[in-house]
């Protein structure tokens, strides 16, 4: 079983060696986006409860290893997400305006910001790793130096999909880094039944590359972990599966009721390891943060969190001949009758 | 009898046959412990233990595929697929084993196995956890196809399709599994599987429907009532192999036909009942068939949902154009 990465230690300690690759802005930002991750998640939940948004996965406790990811991507790099990196998302450059549209039931929120090369979520679990082994096989063929990161959970591990993409990447070498976020739970299916191995990095061994695992809630090590295996995929083409050790804090989604198959002391040890509150240690000890500064700071993350939530609740209905665009590149004469006969009964406004 | 919500004569069903043939087990993601994100299995695994009540990993395709292998061996495997969205992933074992093993051992092995799996549009949810993709199966030969609209039906059927010696996909309408409830025989009973349920008997026009769609048409049934135009509904049940001799007859005695179902229009359900009804009782037709289903479009997410989900009105409407051809 291999040996697992760890940089940040719980008392917010490092050896200052191995970060020095990170610059102090970096620290800094790794922090305001776990923060703003964190808040928007909360903000996400309460908004459910209320009815003014609809099935969510949270992804509290897992920041640091959204944050980790979507930093360690270079603007050229192509990202492919489950749903449970809305995070990792948002430090790529979606928009989370966008992402409370899409978990309200608007699909316009679906739509990545100009330039980007993120796919859109993928729900079916597995299959975008697919889609990211091919992501990076088409810019093997056509010479593009960079890499594809995917990001699933360890209940992914067990479909075909992921053992296929794996193996078409070692048979191909592909620019391709699979990021596992192992959160312990596959909703109701703690990790020792989802998988008889002890880990999921050694699975790598099977297609011929490297596995290796990493403390998930230690944002530098995830940083610095899937920043050189891009690295070692874009320049080498070789492949690698990265396990990140995390721990899902909340209920599968708002759907699940956790307390049905985990109890209070299952959590606790995990509360101990709050990837937030370690690099807080650390910003204190390295850069003397304070409860001053930490108040303020909540404050403005808070109010762009709000704000965020006013610009998704200002965004118009969408019309209901909405459904019937973006299907295919050209309208068929099928869809044209049928949106005629939307419009028709809606009035025109539904146009 | 007991008053019991769609899903909990669904429980009632896997219970009362669990209990009556060992060979039955229940298997799928979260069926166990949680008993079922819908907790349709719910105490199934405190009654009967893990070897009965099976949570597995997470894959679809293998879970359809063991189940295959459980069946073929002589068990009698209720697989769970979570959502519907999740079936394609265990397509290939649906299509290329579940339905040919019979032929392609010549009548020497069968497949009874139930797939089981919430259906359909109606709740809000997130992608791929909405589709109605009930047409997908029913093309496939060597498949049944079920979908009920009442809790009493949910449990007769289902207890006639893990009796059944061939593999019945059995489509759960999710939005049906807790808006009413009605007395259910606590014991076993069956509804057959291929009859369809005559729902209301009406002289001016056939609509036939089933799952979500038959409440549906029944409103609309009710509301052309006070106009005097009286609607016979039809509730499939069975949506392959259907009830071609009920449709038939009500068609010859109304000469008008309506069909609802909210999976998408083209190549659905719909269209095969309009081709034999063509095929059989054409000169009986006083007016065109008419189609009320979803659009040929994924099924929207909440805000627009209700603009693909067949309503009442639109029923209503279909009513009246064909009473006013
Ligand atoms: C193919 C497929 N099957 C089932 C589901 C339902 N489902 C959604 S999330 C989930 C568990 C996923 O566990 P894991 O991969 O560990 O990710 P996590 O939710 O823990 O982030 C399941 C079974 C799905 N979305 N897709
Ligand atoms: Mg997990």
């Amino acid at each position: 079983m291999s040996e697992m990465i760890s940089v940040l230690k719980l008392d917010g300690t490092v050896d200052e060696e191995k970060i020095k690759a990170i610059p102090e802005d970096l620290i800094h930002k790794m922090y305001r986006l776990m923060v703003f991750t964190r808040q928007w998640n909360a903000k996400a939940l309460s908004l459910q409860r209320q009815g003014r948004m609809g099935t969510l996965a949270s992804v509290r406790g897992q920041e640091a290893s959204n944050i980790g990811m979507g930093l360690a991507l270079e603007p050229t790099d192509w990202f492919c997400p489950s749903f449970r990196e809305t995070g990792a998302q948002i430090a790529r450059g979606t928009s989370p305006k966008d992402l409370y549209l899409y978990f309200a039931g608007d699909s316009r929120g679906l739509r990545p910001p100009e330039g980007s090369r993120d796919l859109p979520i993928c729900i079916t679990v597995g299959s975008h790793l697919a889609h990211a082994a091919g992501i990076a096989w088409g810019a093997k063929i056509r010479g593009e130096k960079i890499a594809v990161l995917s990001s699933s959970g360890d209940g992914s591990t067990s479909q075909g999909d992921f053992h296929e993409s794996l193996n078409f990447a070692g048979v191909f070498k592909l620019p391709v880094v699979f990021a596992i976020q192992n959160n312990h739970w596959a909703i109701s299916v703690p990790f020792e039944k989802q998988t008889a191995t002890k880990t999921i990095s050694e699975k790598a061994c099977a297609y011929g590359f490297d596995g290796v695992r990493v403390d998930g809630n230690d944002v530098f090590a995830v940083y610095l972990t899937i920043k050189d295996r891009l690295n070692i995929a874009r320049s080498e083409f070789k492949p690698a599966l990265v396990e990140l050790v995390t721990y899902r804090m909340d209920d599968h989604t708002t759907a699940d009721d956790a307390s049905r198959y985990r109890t209070e002391e299952m959590l606790a040890p995990w509360r101990e390891k709050d990837p937030i509150d370690r690099l807080r240690k650390y910003l204190t000890a390295k850069f003397g943060w304070d409860e001053k500064k930490e108040t303020a700071f909540l404050e403005e993350i808070s109010a762009e969190v709000e704000q965020t939530v006013r610009d998704f609740e200002a965004e118009p209905h969408p019309k209901p001949t909405d459904i019937f665009e973006h299907l295919y590149h050209d309208m068929p004469w099928h869809l044209k009758e049928q949106r005629e006969e939307v419009a028709r009964h809606q009035g025109e406004a539904a146009r | 009898m007991a008053r019991m919500s769609m899903v909990e004569a669904i429980n009632s069903a896997l219970d009362v046959m669990m209990a009556k043939d060992d060979r039955v087990v229940v298997m799928g993601e979260d069926v166990g412990v949680d008993g079922g994100v819908f907790r349709a299995t719910v105490n199934l695994i405190d009654k009967y233990g893990d070897q009965r009540v099976i949570d597995t990993p997470l894959a679809e395709s293998c879970i359809v595929g063991t189940a295959v292998g459980m069946a073929i061996y002589g068990m009698r495997p209720v697989a769970e697929i979570q959502f519907e969205g999740f079936m394609f992933k265990a397509y290939d074992h649906i299509y290329s084993h579940a339905s040919r093993i019979r032929r392609r051992s010549y009548g020497y092995f069968g497949v009874p196995l139930v797939v089981r799996a919430p259906y359909g549009a109606g709740v809000r949810a997130l992608e791929h956890h909405s589709d109605a993709p009930e047409a997908l199966f029913c093309h496939i030969p060597g498949l049944k196809v079920v979908i009920p609209s009442t809790p009493s039906d949910a449990k007769g059927l289902l207890i006639s399709a893990i009796e059944d010696p061939d593999t019945v996909i059995y489509l759960e309408p999710k939005r049906l599994y807790r808006l009413f409830k009605e007395e259910v025989p606590e014991e076993d009973y069956r509804v057959p599987i291929g009859q369809a349920r005559l729902v209301r008997e009406g002289r001016d026009l056939t609509i036939v429907a089933y799952g979500g769609m038959v409440q549906i048409s029944e409103k609309a049934a009710q509301h052309v009532a006070d106009e005097g135009v009286d609607v016979e509904v039809i509730d499939l049940r069975t949506v392959w192999p259907f009830d071609l001799e009920a449709i038939i007859k009500s068609v010859t005695k109304t000469g008008r036909l309506v069909i609802v179902h909210e999976a998408p229009r083209s190549f659905g359900v719909g269209a095969e009942i309009s081709a034999l009804v063509a095929e059989r009782c054409l000169v009986s037709l006083l007016a065109p068939i008419k189609r009320v289903t979803g659009y040929d479009v994924l099924p929207p997410l909440a805000k627009l949902e209700d603009y693909n989900y067949p309503d009442p009105d639109r029923v209503v409407r279909a009513i009246h154009e064909t009473m006013e051809f």
